[in-house]
């Protein structure tokens, strides 16, 4: 159950978007959520999407994938979108036992689902065709400049590294674990909400004592292997950045440029 | 020869620290050796061995800086350990390669976590790339280099670590109990892969095990038994004391054990210096035509 997880997941390919500088790629999407939430109509949400599919389109990403990363934030979707439509007041559309539908409430929710559908779809874009230890690399170079300020851009960056290296690892362990729990007669699955949650202890005390041991005997391999801080370090791969990431910027400049346009048009007419 | 590892007179405890009077006390001091005298010759491999407690891990982690000693020396290539600005350069000379694979890889990607060493000394891009995919050739990973390590094996893994290590291109390379947690087939590949750096790049290989199979592939072996040195010889000679062995704890390989039996029944001239399976299968066919 524990193997479903995908945060972070990567799927490797050699499509232009995947060619793309990470740096690029988290600048665009950074400003696709502009669009997205800056979008005040269903037109101009429309054309964000736009910007969504033609990226998605050239990704080579299969729907699939893009529907499966969907699936955590549908209990988030759905409760919020009832929330939107019982509770905003304006026009009754629809009335039964004393519950009242509006149209701003319609209206209001349709915005939610699809900016909250665009955010994610975006984003696991993102992250479907970036490589996780190019992303941090990308990272770190964005906060760079912030360093000079005592920002620890390349010490978030190692923290990053590490907790994306060591997620499987935990993920095995935890799993080992509760099946050593189990085989000693935990119920894990049933009993109340209460019950479920205490019986979660004996699994993550094991499991916090063991990444305690982990973090230490990995200090020790890193000295071993002169870490000394982000200080005078060089890196195997570089990030460049070449003309197609300033044309794939300029596009996603452009579409935010359109989106405002279409907005400003609709509040001026 | 050239040594490059030397322990004069070798000391080390461990202090309760939960107590700050008692640290001062000598007899709350856990002694783990006292003036233990070692060397280490260039291009050797050596094997040492001992039971669980007797220091040798201890010993491991004074040679490449990690434990400083608290009386007597310890020159790690040339460098006087105690000389802490000297650190790195004794770290770079001198690797090592511990027991978990799972804990020493950094990288979420192969080639990424050899390059780790690298990257922190600050090798220029075109060096590091060369330096990176020779060390994963030598020990044979180069078609996992865009893997990540969570889908290799054990073994595999653990020789993506020591790939870390030999990026480094150091002198000598200290493992310490690098076989532990791997198969039989894991630990067959990291023997090999240890064995051909030691042959055919000429890296001093320090190995700490305790399997004794792997001793007996070794130039040199030195048993260990509460942080004092037992025996120090060729593999043969240490595993013919097949009692003292037994009384610290430690077996001896198979063969050596089948002589020893054969010896003590009446066979006298079963020779107990026999440490590999195929010098004692020649025997026993002699013994039976």
């Amino acid at each position: 159950m524990l193997k479903d997880i995908t945060i972070g997941q990567y799927f490797p390919g050699n499509s232009v978007i995947h060619r793309l500088d990470a740096r690029f790629k988290i600048a665009i999407t950074a400003i696709y959520i502009i669009m997205v939430f800056s979008a005040k109509s269903f037109i101009s949400l429309g054309a964000a999407f736009l910007f969504f599919v033609i990226a998605f389109l050239l990704s080579g990403i299969s729907v699939k994938l893009i529907i499966k990363s969907m699936k955590p934030i549908i209990p988030v979707i759905i409760f919020t979108s009832v929330l939107n439509i019982f509770f905003i007041d304006g026009v009754t559309v629809f009335e039964l036992f004393g519950i009242r539908i509006s149209d701003e409430g319609l209206l209001t929710s349709g915005y939610m689902i699809i900016r909250l559908v665009s955010l994610i779809c975006g984003s696991s874009l993102l992250t479907y065709t970036t490589s996780p230890i190019i992303l941090t690399d990308a990272i770190e170079q964005m906060l760079k400049p912030l360093s000079k300020l005592r920002f620890p851009a390349h010490e978030l960056a190692m923290m990053m590294t590490i907790a994306l290296r060591f997620i499987p690892t935990l993920i095995e362990e935890t799993d080992k674990i509760m099946s050593a729990q189990k085989a000693r007669g935990a119920e894990l699955d049933s009993g109340s909400f209460t019950d479920r949650a205490k019986a979660l202890i004996p699994i993550l005390i094991p499991l916090f004592v063991s990444s305690f041991r982990r973090a230490e005997e990995l200090a020790l391999a890193m000295e071993c292997r002169c870490y000394n801080g982000g200080e005078g370090r060089t890196k195997l791969k570089t990030l460049v950045s070449g003309g197609k990431d300033y044309a794939a910027l300029s596009l996603s400049l452009l579409f935010l440029a359109l989106i405002m346009i279409i907005d400003l048009g609709r509040v001026v007419l | 020869m050239d040594k490059i590892i030397s322990a004069e007179k070798l000391s080390f405890y461990y202090s309760d620290y939960s107590d700050d009077e008692a640290a001062e006390n000598e007899n709350s001091r856990v002694q783990v050796f006292d003036r233990l005298d070692l060397e280490i010759e260039k291009g050797s491999f050596t094997v040492i061995l001992g039971h669980n407690g007797c220091g040798k891990s201890t010993l491991a982690k004074h040679m490449n800086a990690i434990l400083l000693p608290c009386g007597g020396k310890m020159y790690s290539a040339g460098i006087d350990t105690s000389e802490t600005d000297r650190l790195f350069d004794i770290r770079k000379h001198i690797g090592m390669v511990f027991q978990n694979p799972d804990n020493q890889i950094v990288a979420s990607v192969v080639e990424e976590d050899v390059a780790f060493a690298l990257e922190n000394m600050g090798v220029p891009q075109d060096e590091m790339r060369e330096r990176v995919d020779s060390a994963l050739k030598a020990v044979g990973m180069y078609e996992y280099r865009e893997h990540s390590p969570s889908q290799l094996s054990g073994g595999q893994k653990q020789r993506v670590a020591i790939a870390g290590i030999i990026a480094m291109m150091p002198d000598c390379i200290v493992l310490d109990e690098p076989t532990a947690m791997l198969d039989p087939s894991g630990r067959r590949e990291v023997m090999k892969t240890i064995r051909r750096l030691n042959k055919e790049k000429g890296i001093t290989i320090v190995l700490i095990t305790h399997y004794m199979d792997e001793a007996a592939q070794a130039d040199r072996v030195v048993v260990m038994d509460k942080g004092r040195i037992i025996l120090d010889d060729i593999p043969q000679e240490v595993f013919s004391n097949v009692e003292m062995l037994r009384k610290v704890g430690l077996d001896v390989p198979q063969a050596t054990q089948l002589m020893y039996m054969m010896n003590k029944d009446g066979f006298k001239d079963a020779d107990v210096h026999i440490i590999d399976a195929e010098k004692c299968a020649d025997y026993l066919y002699e013994l039976l035509k």
